[in-house]
């Protein structure tokens, strides 16, 4: 049974629906991420689960009880907030120490569990300080030992990587995936970095206004996009509106008008439904109209009108019959604009989507 | 541009002269010596400051003040530290036309003011002189206390608040030991301002000053009626560095700055 699950929750705001007939579940000891663009109700999912919103409808099981109705305090979560929300006035020791000492503790175990704490965050001698005194990047590690060290029953994190440098940035995610399965915590991370969410996640949900588009493991929404929406959204930049599909042997063969193209059939079906073609901007091919071009079909010829510099690739536009074409490619000698080129669709990188 | 910024130090020079030479005439005549004001005095005397301890009225009525400012301030406080809470921190309908009921006394003319409290709390309700000067003073209060309070919150993350909820804090608990201790400069700012608001005071006490209770400037009003000595004088220069001494304080707390900032 999942440990967390929202059941036909609504959450409304000024008379308008942000959630409504929500549904999610979360097994123990796995990092859900949330990803979406702003607005589509990750936040007012993740507020929700903290308890700091109330559904109008629906309710929230956790652990097999009925948190619908627990207040935010009794609830045992941690939260660490996008501005780290550290108490300003407490020193570091005291931010972290806060939530144990409403528990009632002993000093003396308060003591040995903020300073085990502060050592798994890296931020040992930083005690006195006060939150003004450290960088962003020290005061998001007191954020996260101060929510983890009650240990709690339930992380989550709200874009906590948002106002950091690039950086840093990369390196905290690879801190709190440490940390989350050292401690093996059951975590919900809220974020609209693709990257982000993608690196750090047992299961990634993208989301849109208020609905959950798919939710998988990262690697099967990287190839197999469920629909154009998340395709767009993670970077499938090329997409063609077929007219019909049928199967043929290991392939689906697909046409417009007088083109045909082939796509790779694969057994589960994923990346097999609907009548669009999605195909990422680095899995197009650009050649030369070179005579002796090895493949068959699944090409369409064109003219460079834009080739910009990426530093690793080049990227072009390539306008043709079916529209333009974005082809990101390494290559020592580029086109030029102008250039007639061929482009080609590798059949098992062409994916479908409804 | 040498000439321009001459020209410019001539002119902030006779400004400042004009806005503070009335006061160092005042201060310099209440050395005045003789019984009656002059400027220049004729010699160097504390007299006048002497008699301000020897006239009972005075003591009195500054003990007056004193108490009304302090407890009005205290009742504005516990009506406007939760009202700027709440303003600040809750969306909710009707919010903008609260806000600006709440600061209306600062744009009702003080005049108009103590004629409607004392129309109101002494004729119609007959409430003893006393308790009406009190209630005109936490009113006249409200509005700074409201607004300096609502500014200093405004510089503060309410996600803090909802930290410490989320580590086991009750919302009570959270206010006192995370909101609070974090707009307390503000709230001293707020207390300190809104006691030299009603302190120096007149519109609305002369209206609520009756037989027997009195404050310090109505009392002085009363005072420079009937006589031409220079006590007076003495007086406003206690109450000058009284007052600059608070605006030190203030300013040491906040920075101008926050006054100014909408």
């Amino acid at each position: 049974m999942a440990l967390l699950s929202l059941e036909n929750v609504a959450v409304a705001y000024d008379n308008h629906f942000i959630l409504e007939n929500f549904n999610l579940q979360l097994e123990k000891g796995q990092l859900l991420s949330l990803l979406g663009p702003s607005g589509c109700g990750k936040t007012t999912t993740l507020r929700l689960i903290a308890g700091f919103l109330n559904a109008e409808q629906g309710k929230f099981m956790f652990a097999g009880k009925d948190y619908t109705k627990v207040p935010v305090d009794k609830r045992n979560f941690g939260f660490v907030f996008q501005s780290y929300a550290l108490f300003p006035h407490m020193t570091v020791y005291d931010n972290v120490a806060f939530g144990l000492r409403l528990r009632k503790l002993k000093e003396a175990d308060v003591k040995k569990r903020v300073t085990r704490m502060l050592e798994i965050v890296s931020l040992e001698g930083f005690e006195k300080r006060l939150p003004g005194a450290l960088s962003g990047g020290q005061r998001q590690r007191v954020a996260i030992a101060r929510a983890l060290v009650i240990e709690p029953d339930l992380l989550l994190f709200d874009e906590p990587l948002s106002n950091l440098d690039a950086n840093l940035r990369v390196n905290m995610r690879v801190e709190i995936r440490r940390i989350q399965q050292e401690l093996g915590i059951t975590t919900v991370y809220v974020s609209h970095d693709q990257e982000e969410c993608f690196s750090i996640s047992d299961q990634v949900a993208v989301m849109n206004k208020g609905k959950i588009e798919q939710l998988d493991h990262p690697t099967a929404i990287f190839k197999y996009p469920a629909s154009e929406y998340v395709a767009r959204f993670i970077g499938f930049g090329n997409f063609i509106s077929f007219e019909g599909r049928k199967d043929e042997g290991a392939d689906i063969e697909l046409s417009r008008g007088a083109l045909q193209f082939r796509a790779a059939k694969r057994a589960d079906g994923a990346g097999n439904q609907g009548l669009t073609g999605a195909i990422r901007p680095d899995d197009l091919q650009l050649y030369g109209s070179m005579p002796d071009l090895d493949v068959e079909g699944n090409t369409l010829t064109g003219t460079v009108q834009v080739s910009t510099y990426l530093g690793r690739s080049y990227q072009y536009q390539v306008q043709t019959e079916l529209g333009v074409f974005t082809v990101n490619q390494e290559m020592n000698d580029p086109f030029r604009q102008g250039e007639e080129v061929t482009v080609y669709f590798p059949k098992e990188k062409l994916v479908l989507v409804p | 541009m040498k000439e321009n910024s001459r020209v410019l130090s001539l002119y902030t020079l006779l400004v400042f002269i004009f806005l503070l030479g009335p006061l160092v005439i005042i201060s310099v005549t209440s050395f005045e010596p003789g019984t009656v004001l002059k400027f220049p005095p004729e010699g160097f005397s504390l007299r006048w400051y002497k008699n301000i301890f020897e006239v009972s009225m005075f003591m009195e009525t500054f003990k007056t003040s004193i108490i009304v400012s302090m407890l009005g301030n205290l009742l504005a406080l516990l009506l406007g530290v939760p009202a700027a809470y709440a303003l600040s921190r809750f969306k909710f309908r009707g919010r903008d036309t609260l806000n600006a009921l709440f600061l209306s006394p600062v744009l009702i003319p003080g005049i108009v003011l103590g004629f409607t409290l004392l129309r109101y709390l002494i004729v119609v309700y007959g409430l003893p002189i006393y308790t009406g000067l009190l209630i005109g003073h936490t009113v006249i209060m409200l509005p700074f206390i409201i607004r300096v309070i609502a500014s200093s919150l405004q510089n503060f993350d309410f996600a803090v608040e909802e930290a410490a909820q989320s580590l086991g804090a009750s919302r009570l608990y959270t206010f006192f030991k995370v909101v609070l201790p974090n707009i307390r400069s503000g709230i001293l700012a707020a207390i300190l301002i809104a006691f030299l608001e009603s302190f120096n005071n007149v519109d609305i006490s002369v209206f609520m000053t009756g037989p027997g209770v009195s404050t310090l400037p109505i009392q002085m009003l009363t005072y420079v009626q009937n006589y031409f000595d220079p006590t007076i004088a003495a007086i406003s220069v206690i109450l000058m560095v009284l007052t600059a001494a608070l605006m030190f304080i203030i300013e040491r707390l906040m920075g101008f700055a926050y006054f100014t900032k909408r």
